[in-house]
């Protein structure tokens, strides 16, 4: 026993470790398996052992021969050993195995649940971290529910690794466990706002995961996906972000509007491009749900095709690539916008990489119009000769097709080129669309009456040299299907055909018989209609020599089909035989079948609705679903079996059929003609009677007879072969060459004309040279669009579903969060551990301003030790690597999101989607965020450059942060302190200035009073005798209405002073808008009484004016009427221009009513402006701010100040200014209505831009 | 389903050095998916993008059908011998995959000093937890290359 147990350890020392095993595999390269195999059982006799360093030595090689390959999963036990260690090192292996090979349906994974809850909430972050980690790749739906809670309670961990991993994990969890969705989601969202960046940014991924797969359910959270788009620097996330606004806009088109905006900027400021490439997507993701126009659309289109185009010009590959390809989404939309890039696109076609070839391609389906139609087709044409390898010449072909096909051929002006062009089609090479130009023809020969000559023409040509179609390239193509097209058109259209005969001829010399089945019967079948109207042209030219010729032609060659292996073939060959000797003995007998036979294809033929036959009604009384027959009872099952595999009507044999010619002619003879004439004659009647079956002929059955030949005396090899010529000529005479149209294309003014050709011209069969005949005038062209249908059946789309297979967990996911919780909603907690999941909703906003420090230190460290590493670049990166056009900052990822400038921050705004949209407002963005959207530059030396830049910044940025700190904690400390205050009286009183003491307000206010001034009025107008100053004000008492307040005084520039001025009347007609209060409201003119004006005593006026909307600013013109000494009137024009300032007042401002406002979550609207205002002091420029008393000041810290103003119509402005040291002056608005807050803005930009 | 279904890194002779799996696939379709990833990526040069949109796969097919896997596409990119192949979901932003690879790689060579193929080969293990702390359950988890440096010098000094 001793022993054993020291002979077992002196094993152990020879025991491989991993590098060994790794080693040994390269070693033994030639007996690789058996050298593992041998491991194998070495690592199985480890795991035996009871030494865990062994075990975990042993689990890490089979981790790494999972890796290769090699099944490990016997070994599950162990690994769960492996990983219940209590040494890291060991654990860490046994999860790593684990997470490589186990998965949710492994049996093992059941007992793992409790000891992960001991590592994810044991003492050591890497134990909880690995575990996460592991968890991530095996979780199971059990461990899901057991172990949701304890990821739950990671998330409130301090440490931002486990956070960070707990919230990615959550996303797992979701999908294993749909219902902890609703009580975790409260929690996850407000680690949308965690301190961490790398937290926010994994609980954006998660949330866009969720979303972008059930979006409406998110579409509430879009304000907090806005706030942070508009504030974040951090690409990954932005990208992250912008894709899910990709998914919510098709939803709500309102958010699409808003968006257009600082998507628009983004375009326009950032150098990564992976960037640039999500904001042009969701910007065409927006423009498709905008449906209808805004006017700055066609902008944004421009823009993003211009990127594109820089994207598609670019040297690199992945970047044409996805140029490409995003063109391609805004040509649906917008084709317009992408045409004017056609040459670019060609351009691709030569590209080496087939995949942008076959991108450009879909690109130019979309692109073409009436006039470029020709010449892409024809520059495609050239491609598809130089192409190599079939798979792209088949997509060219198949490309061809559809862009010529689109929408009814709506490009197609020529139709005599598109069938050259379909039979320039034939000739490429192994084609495997030889249905698809089947069919085209066919189309256009049925649906465009004009040009059906012309096709006829061509197919009976094609048909004379199928031999040239046939050729040894054919067997491994589809192209002889043509044949099939050829032969219908030509039989179907027979009274077309330049010369029947010939093509009749034509038809049964070639050497047809080598095709496939269905296309040899067609062939015989329009053999018959051919036949038919040889002998009907005969009959009535009466050249009964013509008549016996092809009918001793067609007897002769007509039975070698008839022995045909091909049943369909055979069947239609050996009526067509009948049909002739039917014919021969009527006229040996001197009858004439002429109009008989014509009867037979009589009728027009019409294209058919492709659901047509979907839509057919049930006519009533019959049930589809019931039996037509008593269900069979069992004991009948064997008779039943009998029919059934005998279900072959016309051969009844016991051996299989085998293609062999001469046996089934013999099997013909089993059946006597007269049976099998009247199942023809049935099954033709029932065919007759059915609307919906192909009829080219019409009392086919009528015209039956019985036959009198017989099969029997056909005898194949009595059939005399002729011999064919096979030299091939290059060009076949007669058949239409693209060349001509191409020879026309070049030539300028009429080539229009000389492409449309009239009926008359194409009766004739050699079409070619024709360039220089007589020019018609087009025939119009009819494509016959009206396709059968049943009665009263329309054509519509069908039902389109929802088409997520019943299994995507996603669907489970589509949970409304909305909702509020319930109290039952809580995740499952076993033992006695506390439910985290009600949602408190507090807020841990405390960006403590020593944390921001620390990240933009560390930002610099990163900075410098990046640039440092580029110049190194290993010998892995360095040595072959494209130069990285496409950087997506790391750099940029270090540093902290800026935070909200206000630090206010409405939740319930938030949760009102509605009205967050409803205050869209193009000037959202603050301007100030775009520099610092834009990332570090590709090289290094700009990168170290821009990094100074985007470091200095954040410090400028900071003083007014703190500045609305305080501003935010007071507001927040209010709202807990007295939480009746926000719902309560002031605030609403806030909102509805009408009818509040304003005194109540003015106490508190310590600032206002001192700014304001009382009496300012402006000069309005002046001329040589009179000058009109104003002022208006809002009227004091609340309703919607402002004072002006005129003064007309005697001009400065009146000479002599002893002038007598009388004031005769006021003109000031209402507008639409403003409405004077009257005392005579019939007129619009004001009596002035014929006042004396006398210098230094101006006479005052003041005017009551209504206004309807205080938002947006008006204007008011009017004139005043004066006489000087008595004299005639004279006239002074008068213009006001009534700012939206004229209706806001400060005087409302007092510090709590302005923080309760701020954080109430009332103001909505957004937006900032800076400029820069050289010499300013802080007291001139709120002077200029406060203006009229427009604003009050709130408080004021220094260089910054707050400022609030309500407005007539009881709206809110908040605004916050700062002057910067350089002189540089920021002023941040907002309020609870976007107009006029931009308005607002703009007036005092305009003012402060005036400033001395 | 998940932003990222595996991740690979093959040399040009298609001996895998590392495989990340984010989706469940039995042994037979992950050894089929490998084959094919190599099979689709090495005959591809310079003058190509570093996309696979037409990537069939054979492998279980029906299953994959089922699970509407059918669509994704692969990301890949070379570094001398190796190569780097993330699979996403078609619709997913291919520049930001290539991006992050390429940021995965400067991790790596920070922390193996001039990574090489054999550093690879011979620290698997580490390759897997470089791999585990910048993505996680499917997603990109940390982008900056600073913090996941500092993780796992941290995980090694607890060996």
């Amino acid at each position: 026993m001793a022993l054993r147990k020291v002979k077992g350890n002196l094993e152990r020392m020879f025991d491989k470790n991993l590098t060994d095993l790794v080693r040994g595999i390269r070693n033994n390269k030639d007996n690789e398996g058996k050298y593992i195999a041998q491991c194998m059982d070495e690592i199985k006799a480890e795991l035996r052992q009871e030494n865990f360093a062994v075990k975990a030595n042993a689990v890490a090689k089979l981790t790494y021969l999972q890796m290769l390959g090699y099944d490990i999963s016997w070994a599950g036990f162990n690994i769960v050993e492996v990983m219940s260690s209590s040494k890291f090192t060991y654990k860490r292996i046994g999860y790593l195995a684990a997470s490589q090979c186990f998965h949710q349906d492994t049996e093992v994974v059941m007992l793992t649940t409790n000891m992960i809850r001991k590592d994810l909430n044991g003492q050591n972050m890497y134990d909880a971290g690995t575990a996460l980690t592991g968890l991530a790749c095996f979780i199971s739906a059990d461990l899901a529910r057991d172990l949701a809670n304890d990821v739950m309670t990671l998330l409130s961990s301090t440490k931002p690794y486990l956070r960070k991993k707990a919230v990615l994990l959550l996303y797992k969890v979701f999908l294993k466990f749909p219902e902890a969705l609703r009580p975790a989601f409260p929690r996850l969202k407000e680690k949308l706002e965690d301190p961490d960046p790398g937290v926010q940014s994994a609980a954006v991924n998660v949330i866009c995961e969720l979303a972008r797969k059930n979006p409406k359910n998110y579409l509430s959270l879009a304000p907090v996906f806005f706030k942070l788009m508009t504030s974040s620097t951090n690409n990954w996330m932005l990208i992250k972000i912008i894709k899910l606004f990709g998914a919510l806009t098709p939803l709500e088109p309102r958010l699409g509007k808003k968006l257009i905006e600082p998507l628009t900027n983004l375009i326009h400021s950032t150098s990564a491009m992976s960037l640039l490439y999500e904001c042009i997507n969701t910007v065409i993701a927006v423009l498709i749900s905008i449906s209808s126009g805004m006017p700055n659309h066609n902008a944004s289109i421009q823009l993003c095709v211009q990127k594109l185009r820089i994207l598609i010009e670019d040297s690199d590959q992945n970047l044409k690539y996805l140029g490409l390809l995003a063109m391609g989404r805004i040509l649906g939309p917008h084709p317009k916008a992408v045409q004017p890039h056609k040459d670019l696109v060609l351009a691709c076609l030569d590209d080496k990489d087939e995949s942008i070839r076959i991108r450009a391609l879909d690109l130019l389906y979309g692109m073409v119009s009436k006039k470029t139609v020709m010449e892409i087709v024809r520059r495609l044409m050239t491609h598809m000769d130089r192409a190599e390898g079939t798979f792209y010449r088949d997509e060219l072909l198949q490309k061809i097709i559809q862009i010529c096909s689109q929408n009814n051929y709506q490009y197609i002006t020529n139709f005599e080129w598109y069938i050259s062009v379909l039979v320039e089609l034939c000739r490429m090479e192994s084609s495997q669309h030889g249905a698809l130009i089947a069919a085209q023809l066919m189309d256009v020969a049925i649906r465009v009456g004009a040009v059906r000559e012309f096709t006829v023409g061509q197919m009976a040509l094609l048909l004379e040299n199928a031999h040239l179609l046939l050729g040894p390239a054919a067997a491994n193509s589809s192209i002889a299907e043509v044949l099939f097209a050829a032969a219908w058109i030509c039989g179907e259209f027979a009274h077309l055909l330049p010369n029947a005969r010939n093509t009749l001829e034509a038809i049964v010399r070639g050497r047809l018989w080598s095709v496939a089945g269905h296309i040899q019967a067609v062939i015989v079948h329009n053999l018959v209609k051919l036949f038919i109207r040889i002998v009907v042209t005969a009959e009535e030219e009466d050249d009964a020599d013509m008549i016996n010729e092809v009918t001793a032609l067609l007897e002769e060659r007509l039975a070698t089909w008839s022995s045909s292996a091909d049943l369909e073939v055979q069947e239609r060959a050996v009526f067509a035989l009948q049909l002739v000797c039917l014919v021969r003995d009527k006229r040996a007998a001197g009858l004439k079948l002429g109009p008989e036979l014509a009867l037979l294809t009589a009728g027009e033929l019409n294209p058919v609705a492709p659901k047509a036959q979907k839509k057919v009604p049930v006519p009533d009384g019959l049930d589809l679903d019931a039996w037509m027959n008593a269900p069979p009872s069992e004991s009948e099952g064997s008779g039943d079996e009998d029919l059934l595999s005998g279900g072959d009507l016309f051969f009844r044999s016991e051996e299989p059929p085998s293609p062999s010619v001469g046996r089934k002619n013999r099997k013909a003879q089993h059946i006597s003609e007269e049976d099998i004439m009247q199942r023809r004659a049935a099954r033709l009647q029932e065919q007759a009677n059915n609307p919906y079956y192909m009829k080219t002929t019409s009392n086919r059955s009528s015209t039956r007879s019985s036959p009198k030949t017989s099969l029997a005396n056909l005898n194949v090899d009595e059939i005399p072969m002729q011999a064919i010529e096979l030299d091939v000529p290059l060009t076949i005479p007669g058949m239409t060459s693209l060349s001509k149209y191409e020879m026309v294309d070049g030539d300028g003014d009429n080539k229009k004309l000389r492409h449309k050709k009239s009926k008359k011209r194409s009766k004739r069969k050699n079409l070619a040279l024709s360039s220089s005949e007589e020019e018609e005038a087009p025939a119009p062209l009819v494509i016959n669009t009206d396709a059968e249908m049943p009665e009263g059946a329309i054509v519509s789309d069908d039902d389109d579903r929802d088409n997520r297979p019943l299994d995507d967990p996603h669907r489970a996911l589509d949970i409304d969060l909305d909702s509020p919780l319930s109290p039952t909603e809580v995740l499952p907690v076993l033992h006695h551990r506390e439910a985290p999941a009600a949602p408190k909703l507090k807020r841990s906003s405390k960006p403590a301003s020593s944390t921001v420090d620390a990240a933009k230190s560390k930002t610099k460290k990163d900075k410098s030790r990046k640039s440092k590493k580029k110049e190194k670049n290993g010998d892995l990166l360095g040595s072959e690597q494209k130069e990285m056009a496409l950087d997506i900052g790391a750099s940029v990822t270090d540093s902290k999101p800026k935070p909200y400038a206000n630090g206010v921050d409405g939740k319930k705004t938030h949760d009102d989607i509605e009205f967050w949209l409803s205050t869209s407002d193009p000037v959202e963005q603050p301007p100030e965020a775009e520099p610092e959207n834009a990332p570090a530059a590709a090289d290094a030396t700009q990168k170290s450059k821009a990094t100074k830049k985007s470091s200095k910044e954040p410090k400028k940025e900071k003083k007014s942060k703190e500045t609305s700190k305080k501003v935010s904690k007071k507001s927040s400390r209010k709202s807990e302190l007295n939480l009746p205050l926000v719902d309560g009286a002031p605030s609403s009183d806030l909102r509805t200035p009408e009818g509040v003491d304003r005194r109540d307000y003015e106490v508190a206010n310590g600032h206002h009073a001192s700014n304001a001034t009382p009496d300012r009025h402006k000069l309005l107008a002046e001329d040589s005798a009179v000058a009109v100053s104003w002022r208006a004000r809002p009227a004091a008492d609340g309703l919607k209405q402002i004072r002006l307040s005129l003064s007309f005084s005697v001009s400065s520039q009146l000479s002599d002073s002893m002038t007598d001025i009388r004031l005769v009347r006021l003109h000031l007609p209402d507008t639409s808008s403003l409405a004077l209060t009257r005392v005579n409201a019939t007129s619009s003119d004001i009596d002035l009484e014929r006042a004396l004006l006398s210098p230094g005593a101006p006479v005052k006026k003041a005017l009551t004016v209504e206004v309807q909307d205080a938002t947006v600013p008006h204007k008011l013109r009017g004139a005043l009427y004066y006489s000087l000494n008595g004299g005639s009137e004279r006239v002074l024009p008068l213009k006001f221009e009534v700012s939206v300032l004229c209706c806001l007042s400060g005087a409302g401002a007092s510090r709590e009513a302005f923080s309760e406002l701020v954080s109430s979550g009332a103001l909505t609207a957004r937006s900032a402006f800076t400029t820069s205002c050289p010499d300013i002091s802080f007291e001139q420029l709120l002077r200029v701010l406060c203006g009229d008393g427009s604003f009050g000041v709130v408080e004021r810290v220094q260089n910054t100040a707050s400022l609030y103003a309500a407005s007539l119509s009881g709206h809110h402005v908040c605004l916050l200014t700062k002057l910067k040291d350089s002189g540089g002056v920021c002023v941040d608005g907002k309020a609870s209505d976007g107009t006029l807050l931009a308005n607002a803005l703009d007036v005092l930009r305009a003012a402060l831009t005036a400033a001395p | 389903m998940y932003d990222i279904r595996f991740i690979l890194i093959q040399n040009r002779a298609g001996k895998t050095r590392l495989a990340k799996w984010y989706m469940n696939f039995d042994d037979d379709e992950k050894q089929k998916l490998i084959e094919e990833v190599h099979a689709v990526v090495t005959v591809r040069d310079a003058k190509h993008t570093n996309f696979v949109e037409k990537f069939i796969c054979i492998a279980g097919i029906s299953r994959l059908q089922k699970l509407q896997f059918r669509n994704f596409k692969i990301v890949y990119r070379r570094y001398a011998g190796l190569y780097f192949c993330i699979c996403v979901d078609i619709a997913d932003n291919n520049l930001i995959y290539l991006e992050a690879i390429h940021n995965f790689v400067e991790v790596l060579n920070e922390y193996f000093h001039n990574v090489c193929e054999l550093d690879l080969v011979f620290n698997f293990y580490k390759v897997y937890s470089v791999v585990d702390e910048m993505f996680l359950a499917g997603e990109i988890r940390e982008t900056s290359q600073t913090k996941v440096l500092k993780q796992l010098l941290m995980l090694n000094s607890l060996e």
